[in-house]
This record gives structure tokens, C-alpha cells and sequence, in this order.
């Protein structure tokens, strides 16, 4: 099978390499800068990219501001390691040559600043802050890893069909919340490659954001707080929950908790894993009195029903009898399942406007895997296991033949993904950045720079 | 109010404080000299803290605590007249909208103790953005990017409103000192000035003393005779997990340096810890760039100083740290036991765990050192390098005795 690619790389010589991967059955080598070349030459839409990134401003209206993409700044880490900051860039073209040109392994977004990055240093001098970021979309990162001790079938790294529910429940929760209690639109979805995703909130509102106010946000979201030191990690006291909370838990916890996780991750099969819930119960008689009927029951019970679910039903009964009249125990029941659910946020990430995240449809270089975006709507159907890998769509592209010189993607398991992040994420965006309104008042209090580019784009 | 607030004292408990203070130093029978003074004294300490980020960001939350409490001292007739004053452009929701909203507004007030909003309260609809720490707090409803804010939070509005204003007028006033007036002044208000903000603030342990210099060989002899608790415990953990996340590293790795750990000690230390677990090269990959970093030696070459104890109160550890301050941050059971590992007999962990219960953390901190040293400290804990400093001192009084 000879076939010569567009920019002349040897395809005859890739396919050897894939088919000898797949005799040695291994998959952690579905990944190296040959490898990358190649997806970055067909693959990676950097087109799509840079219409995101441009918010509008690549257009031909007379208010865009043709320096807004090029104050943004991306980062690049290259295959030695070398680490590569502060990069920006003028046009579609320069990106992606850029890009195709260094290969790098892993790209960053950052924010847009008020000037020019790679100029930053000429402002360092006048002192006051001159260069620093003006623009960026507020994102979250949730990490499988920040809830191993509350899974028991994979740890650090891994991740499974087990554990993913808690990342749907994340998904859920806040892209439900971002809608309907801050009123964003313009949300992105991500696999981050390994064991968790990352979400985009892409409106005006959300991108002119100060620190501060991202951390409000990302404390509203707080439920989980300590650690190993601590006992007591959700503690929802009170007369009443806040509407956020309650609905979240009666429309996903309880749902995932009771329907997923507590049969998937047998969270009361054995004593090590029943005394961690236990030890939640902040009344040793009820807990001492529980943990009595579980050690004494080891067989399963007469019923077919799985033991978890009967425990649970067990738990349920003496807290939620009624007879509790104990403020601490009041909501016992939730503030288990908020702590075996709940989503746990990286607050850093979201607090800071300079905090670099990855971008979409990079390459993990542990797992190949693409980071491609995930459909909130359809949450509960993606599957990790299944996302397309590097080494895959280079398979597909073979066979795909010479029939598809310029949009590579079209044709390989790419191509879903790069039609949903165009069609529910990027059009919608685009067309709403369009729409020209005066700044409101208080954006005229800005530098000159932030006024020009604030009148463009409107949620 | 700075010693207040880190002692973790509840809003009206620094309401009451204010009060008292204000009685205490702003009193005059001529109520328009009472006013002259706080109008005078508000623009010459603008002009003491308007110099580096650091003064302003301290003299920002202060004036603001301040301004939040004598604003809600006020009755809600003053606040309401307050706000049209300052031209705030915030509505009042109607009757109709009132309804609309009036279940969930009665659940979030309820969910925080608050009495329940009637058809005559007056709710504000606004920008979330413009009410953060409402927000932060889950304190008020939200719907569609607005919060709603009822009239005993508005002070929240207010108060955003105040800072942001300060803000920008104190960058004016630093750039027109800078520019002018320093040089005109410089025989006169220059020197009250620049004497004034640094008295106040108390020593910050950037430039660490000689006799406190320590190296790597030193490190594990005076952890256990002279670190404070939060910093016994991250350096443990880092022993025994050979790593630390990064709010973990920042905090200790600031307190070495004021204790007067060399960066190149500093970096062999940690190297040695973490290629335990990760190996010298991933180390010297991600983890030594930020070491230098904390040193001054890379990028914008700030020279951080260690935090203060307030700072480590006031800070949130979450899955996974260790930082934060154990007082604080840990539960009775893990403190007793800490305690005990240091040395500390059971009586006194008790009168350390009353301490806690009433939230004197820094209170608590010094008992332990009181009672591990042997002596009273009577100046009270307020920076970990402080704690080190103090129990060197005694230490070395000690040995130079004895010989």
C-alpha cells in the first residue's frame, strides 16, 4: 500500500509502523513526533481553532479589533521538554505554521493580555501593570485523581467505566449551573486526554471576568472542603439547602449515587469500605449500631437484591426515620452522597485569568488519545475507552487513501467531533459575537485597548 | 482590626471591635472634628500605603473591613439614603417579580439563617459580578447571571463599589507621589511617610537574620526542636510521601528561606525528597524552576517573603495538602495527636483544643510553644519564621549557659 502524502512523508512507511505496534499488542506507543507530524499536518483542525480564538474579530466589520488574536497567548511543549511561553501569533497561518513546524507535545491556551506577548517586556518598565491579561474564557478542570479515595476500581492515572460516572455528575452539575444560575451560553466540554475533563465558558461576560470573581464562582461550586486531616469534608447545616445544592442533588447525586456508584463501586461490601461511610455519621450509636448488623451479616441475604443497595436502604431507614431530631444529623444522608459525588474542582485553575489550559484536539502523550470535546446533552454516553487515539486515526487516514487532501479529519472517527465542536459550539458563538452593542458604562472606565475590543463581541 | 480578623473573629464579633476602637481613638464633642479627623486620617494613611502592591493591597482591606462595618452599623433608612447618594444603579424588584421568585428566595434565606423576605423587603436585583463575596458564600439566589441581594446584604454591593473606587485612587495617588510630590516632599512628608508604613507592618523575615541561618545538614535537628506545628507537619509529610503539592511547597518552602536555608541547600533538599518519588530529572525539570522562583531568581524576580500567620489561617487546603494551619485545618482528633507527637502533655493539649474551640488559633500556636520551650511568650505568635526565631533564641541562651 504505497501512498504519497501531500507533504511527501512516506505513509507506506507509517502503516509498517502500525501494523508492527498492533503485532506487539502494545498501545502507550501509539504516540511519537512522527506520529504528531503527521496529525498536525491532517488532522488537528487549526482552522477551527483560530476562528474560536478570534472571537469574531477575523471578520470584516468595522468595529473588529484586528489585534485581539494576536495578544493571546498560547504555549508550546516540545518534545525535549523545552517549554515554550508567551507564543503568539498574527494570522490562522502563522499558527498553524507554527505549529506544524515545532510539533510541540502539548499546547496551552492562555489569556488574551493587553498587549502584544511577545512585546510584553518593552511594557515591563513603565511599571503599574501594564501588561496583564484582559480576556479570558473561565475554565474548570476536574481531575479523576482528586477523588481516589472515594473510588475503588482504579487509582491515580487510571480511569474506567466504573469511575467515569463521577465525571458525567461533574459534567451534569456544573454546565446545568453555568446555564441557568449565571446565564452562560457558550460552554466547551473536553476529554483531557487521560482521566478527566475541562470545561470552556466562551461568553463575552464570562471572559471579562476578574480574578475575584472567578473565584466566587469556583466557591459557589465548593462544597467538598479538607482532606485526609479533616473529618467531616461536606457539611450542609441548616434549616434549608441553597436551590443550587438541592438540585443538584435531587435531579444528579442521588440519581448517579443510588442507580451507579454505589453497586459500580460496591461502596458498602466490604468493613473497610462501610466503616469509611460510618464514620460520617456523627452519632456513634447509630453508627455503632449499624456497623453491628453489617459485621454480623457476611453471607449475602436471602433476597437476590445486591448488598449494597439493601445496606444503603438499611442506612437510609434509622437517618431519614423521622425520630432524628439532631441538627448534625439532619442531612447526613446527602452530605454522604455530596462526598462519594459531588464534583471536586482544581480551584486554582479557575481562580486565575493567567492560568494556562490545554487545548482542545491535542494529543495526550501518555495515553494518545485526542482531547476531543464531550456533548454535555449526552454526557452519560461517552465513553473514554472509545475516544479516538493518534495512532487509530493515522490507520484510517491510510485507508481513507488520497481521496481527502485538505479537511483530513473528514472520513476518520475525528470527524464527529470536529463537526459537533463547529456546529453546537463554534457557529453559535460566532454568530453571537456579531452582534455589535455599545459598551456598557462601566467598560469605559478601561484602557484605551480593552474598549476597542469589548465593543465587539456581545452575549 | 488586622490582629482581629486573624484571629478569625466572626463578623459581628469585629463589628463590636470596630466600635469600641472607633470610641477609643475618633472621639471628640465637636462632632465636626470628629468627622475632619476620619476624613484626614483616611487620605494621609492613602498617601502612607499607596507605594508598592503590597501596601495597597493591606491598606484595601483594611479601609474595606472598616467601611463594611461602620456601613452596616448604620440603620437600613441611612444604608437605602446611602446608596441613592452614591448613585448606585441598582433596582428594587417589583411586586410582580417579587413573586415570581419569592419560594426560592425564602429557601436560600433560610439555608443561611436569615428571616424570610416578605412583599415589603426590598430585593436588588444585580450582576452577580458585582456582589462576589455573596456569591462566593451561596448567599444569595441566582438566576440567569443576577443575584439577588436582599437588603440586609447590600452592604456586599456597597462595599464592591467602595473597594474598586479606593483602588483606582490609590494607583492615581502612587503614579502622582512617584512622578511629584516625593521629590518635592522629600525633607518634609517623605520621611513620615515611608516611616510610617513599614513600623506598622511588623517584620515581614524577607531578609533573614544571621544567627537563624540554617543548612541542609541542620535541617532535621531544628524541625524538631524549633518549627511551628503547620510546618512540622508539611515537613514530616515530605519525608514520608517525598512530595508536597504546591500550596504545601509554597509555604515551606518560603519558611526555609526566611529561617535562612540557601537556595542551593534549598534546592538539594527537595531534590533529595522528590527524586525519591518522581526522580532527579523530573524534578529538575518541573519542580526547581519554582524554588528559584520563591528565591527571586526567575521570572518577574520577585523576592517572595513567608507568610504570615494570618495568611496560612486564612488560606483553603483541599485534596490532598497539608498545608494551612493545623489549629485551623484539622480535626480535634488529628490535632491531639500532632500535639502529642510533639511533645505536648495532655493537659495542656486541652487548654490548647479551648483555644481552638474559641478560634484563637495564634493563641493556641503560642501555648504550644510555651509549653515546649518551658517559658511564656508573651508577644504571641503571629508568623511560623517568628516561632523559629524565638525558639533559637531560647535554645541557644540555653546551650550558651550550659557551657
Amino acid at each position: 500500500m504505497t501512498d504519497k502524502g501531500n507533504n511527501g512523508v512516506d505513509e507506506m512507511q507509517v502503516d509498517v509502523y502500525t501494523h508492527e505496534q498492533r503485532k506487539k499488542g502494545s498501545i502507550p506507543e501509539g504516540f511519537n513526533a512522527d506520529y504528531l507530524k503527521l496529525y498536525y499536518a491532517k488532522l488537528f483542525p487549526h482552522v477551527e481553532i483560530f476562528k474560536w480564538m478570534s472571537y469574531g474579530n477575523d471578520g470584516k466589520h468595522p468595529a473588529r479589533d484586528t489585534s485581539y488574536f494576536g495578544r493571546r497567548e498560547f504555549s508550546f511543549t516540545l518534545d525535549n521538554d523545552v517549554y515554550l511561553r508567551f507564543q503568539s501569533f498574527n494570522s490562522a497561518a502563522e499558527l498553524e505554521n507554527s505549529i506544524k513546524e515545532k510539533c510541540p507535545f502539548k499546547i496551552d491556551i492562555g489569556p488574551v493580555y493587553s498587549v502584544d506577548p511577545a512585546k510584553r517586556h518593552a511594557y515591563a518598565q513603565a511599571g503599574d501593570n501594564v501588561f496583564k491579561p484582559v480576556e479570558r474564557e473561565l475554565v474548570f478542570d476536574i481531575d479523576m485523581s482528586d477523588y481516589d479515595d472515594v473510588r475503588y476500581c482504579c487509582s491515580g492515572a487510571d480511569v474506567c467505566l466504573s469511575c467515569w460516572p463521577l465525571m458525567t455528575i461533574a459534567i451534569k452539575v456544573i454546565d446545568f449551573t453555568l446555564r441557568e444560575d449565571f446565564g452562560f451560553n457558550h460552554i466547551l466540554w473536553v476529554y483531557s486526554g487521560r482521566r478527566g475533563v475541562h470545561c470552556w465558558v466562551c461568553d463575552g461576560r464570562a471572559r471579562r471576568l476578574n480574578n475575584e470573581q472567578r473565584a466566587a464562582i469556583a466557591d459557589y461550586f465548593r462544597v467538598y472542603k479538607g482532606n485526609e486531616n479533616s473529618h467531616r469534608k461536606v457539611s450542609l447545616a441548616g434549616p434549608a439547602m441553597h436551590p443550587f445544592i438541592s438540585r443538584s442533588y435531587a435531579d444528579v447525586l442521588k440519581l448517579f449515587f443510588e442507580e451507579k456508584l454505589l453497586c459500580g463501586q460496591e461502596l458498602l461490601s466490604t468493613e473497610e469500605r462501610f466503616q469509611m461511610i460510618l464514620d460520617m455519621i456523627p452519632d456513634e450509636s447509630i453508627s455503632g449500631q449499624l456497623q453491628e448488623r453489617w459485621k454480623a451479616s457476611w453471607r449475602p441475604s436471602m433476597s437476590k437484591e445486591d448488598i449494597n443497595i439493601v445496606r444503603w436502604g438499611q442506612l437510609k431507614h434509622i437517618l431519614q426515620s423521622g425520630k432524628q431530631k439532631a441538627p448534625v444529623l439532619r442531612r447526613c444522608v446527602e452530605e454522604i452522597v455530596f462526598t462519594y459525588t459531588y464534583p471536586r474542582l482544581d480551584m486554582e485553575v479557575t481562580k486565575h485569568m493567567n492560568h494556562l489550559l490545554k487545548a482542545p484536539f491535542c494529543v495526550h502523550p501518555k495515553t494518545g488519545r485526542v482531547c476531543v470535546p464531550i456533548d454535555p446533552e449526552h454526557c452519560e454516553d461517552f465513553d473514554p475507552t472509545s475516544v479516538p487515539s493518534l495512532a487509530e486515526l493515522l490507520e484510517e487516514l491510510n485507508m481513507a487513501g488520497s481521496s481527502n487532501a485538505d479537511s483530513g479529519w473528514e472520513g476518520t472517527s475525528l470527524a464527529k467531533s470536529v463537526s459537533f465542536f463547529k456546529s453546537s459550539f463554534l457557529q453559535p458563538l460566532l454568530k453571537s459575537c456579531k452582534v455589535f452593542l455599545p459598551p456598557m458604562p462601566s467598560e469605559l472606565e478601561c484602557q484605551p485597548i480593552q474598549l476597542v475590543s469589548a465593543g465587539v463581541d456581545y452575549l | 482590626m488586622s490582629d482581629g480578623l486573624s484571629r478569625g473573629k466572626k463578623p459581628d464579633e469585629i463589628g463590636a471591635l470596630v466600635t469600641e476602637l472607633w470610641k477609643e481613638h475618633m472621639q471628640h464633642p465637636n462632632p465636626s472634628d470628629v468627622m475632619n479627623k476620619d476624613i484626614i486620617s483616611h487620605f494621609v494613611l492613602r498617601l502612607v500605603y499607596c507605594r508598592t502592591e503590597d501596601l495597597r493591597k493591606w491598606f484595601l482591606s483594611m479601609e474595606t473591613t472598616l467601611f463594611r462595618h461602620r456601613f452596616r452599623l448604620e440603620s437600613l433608612e441611612v444604608q437605602r439614603m446611602l446608596m441613592s447618594e452614591f448613585k448606585l444603579p441598582f433596582k428594587a424588584l417589583s411586586n410582580s417579580e417579587f413573586e415570581a421568585v419569592k419560594e426560592k428566595l425564602g429557601q436560600v434565606a433560610r439555608s443561611i439563617n436569615q428571616p424570610l423576605p416578605t412583599v415589603d423587603s426590598t430585593i436588588f436585583k444585580v450582576p452577580f459580578e458585582e456582589v462576589p463575596e455573596l456569591v462566593a458564600g451561596r448567599r444569595v439566589y441566582m438566576l440567569k447571571g443576577d443575584a439577588y441581594v436582599a437588603m440586609n446584604q447590600v452592604a456586599s454591593l456597597v462595599v464592591t463599589q467602595f473597594r474598586s473606587h479606593l483602588s483606582k485612587a490609590l494607583v492615581l495617588t502612587n503614579r502622582k507621589w512617584t512622578s511629584m510630590i516625593q521629590e518635592q516632599e522629600k525633607d518634609r512628608l517623605t520621611p513620615i511617610v515611608e516611616a510610617l508604613s513599614s513600623s506598622y507592618l511588623g517584620p515581614d523575615y524577607s531578609q533573614p537574620k544571621e544567627y537563624a541561618e540554617i543548612s541542609i545538614k541542620d535541617i532535621d535537628r531544628v524541625a524538631n526542636s524549633s518549627f511551628p506545628l503547620c510546618m512540622r507537619h508539611l515537613f514530616d509529610k515530605l519525608r514520608e510521601e517525598h512530595h508536597l503539592k504546591h500550596g504545601g511547597r509554597m509555604q515551606l518552602g518560603l519558611f526555609l528561606k526566611g529561617v535562612g536555608l540557601k537556595l542551593d541547600d534549598a534546592l538539594a533538599f527537595w531534590r533529595v525528597e522528590f527524586s525519591k518519588k518522581v526522580g532527579t530529572e523530573k524534578f529538575d525539570k518541573e519542580y526547581s524552576y519554582n524554588i528559584r522562583h520563591n528565591y527571586g531568581k526567575e521570572g518577574k524576580r520577585t523576592d517572595y517573603t513567608p507568610y504570615s500567620c494570618q495568611r496560612i489561617i486564612t488560606s483553603t487546603p483541599g485534596v490532598g495538602d497539608h498545608h494551612g494551619c493545623p489549629y485551623r485545618h484539622f480535626s480535634e482528633e488529628n490535632l491531639r495527636a500532632a500535639l502529642s507527637k510533639m511533645g505536648v502533655s495532655s493537659r495542656t493539649a486541652d487548654d490548647v483544643m479551648d483555644k481552638v474551640r474559641h478560634r484563637h488559633y495564634q493563641l493556641a500556636c503560642t501555648l504550644t510553644f510555651e509549653a515546649i520551650h518551658s517559658c511564656s511568650c508573651d508577644a504571641g505568635i503571629n508568623h511560623p519564621n517568628q516561632y523559629f526565631t524565638e525558639s533559637q533564641k531560647i535554645l541557644q541562651q540555653r546551650s550558651q549557659a550550659a557551657e
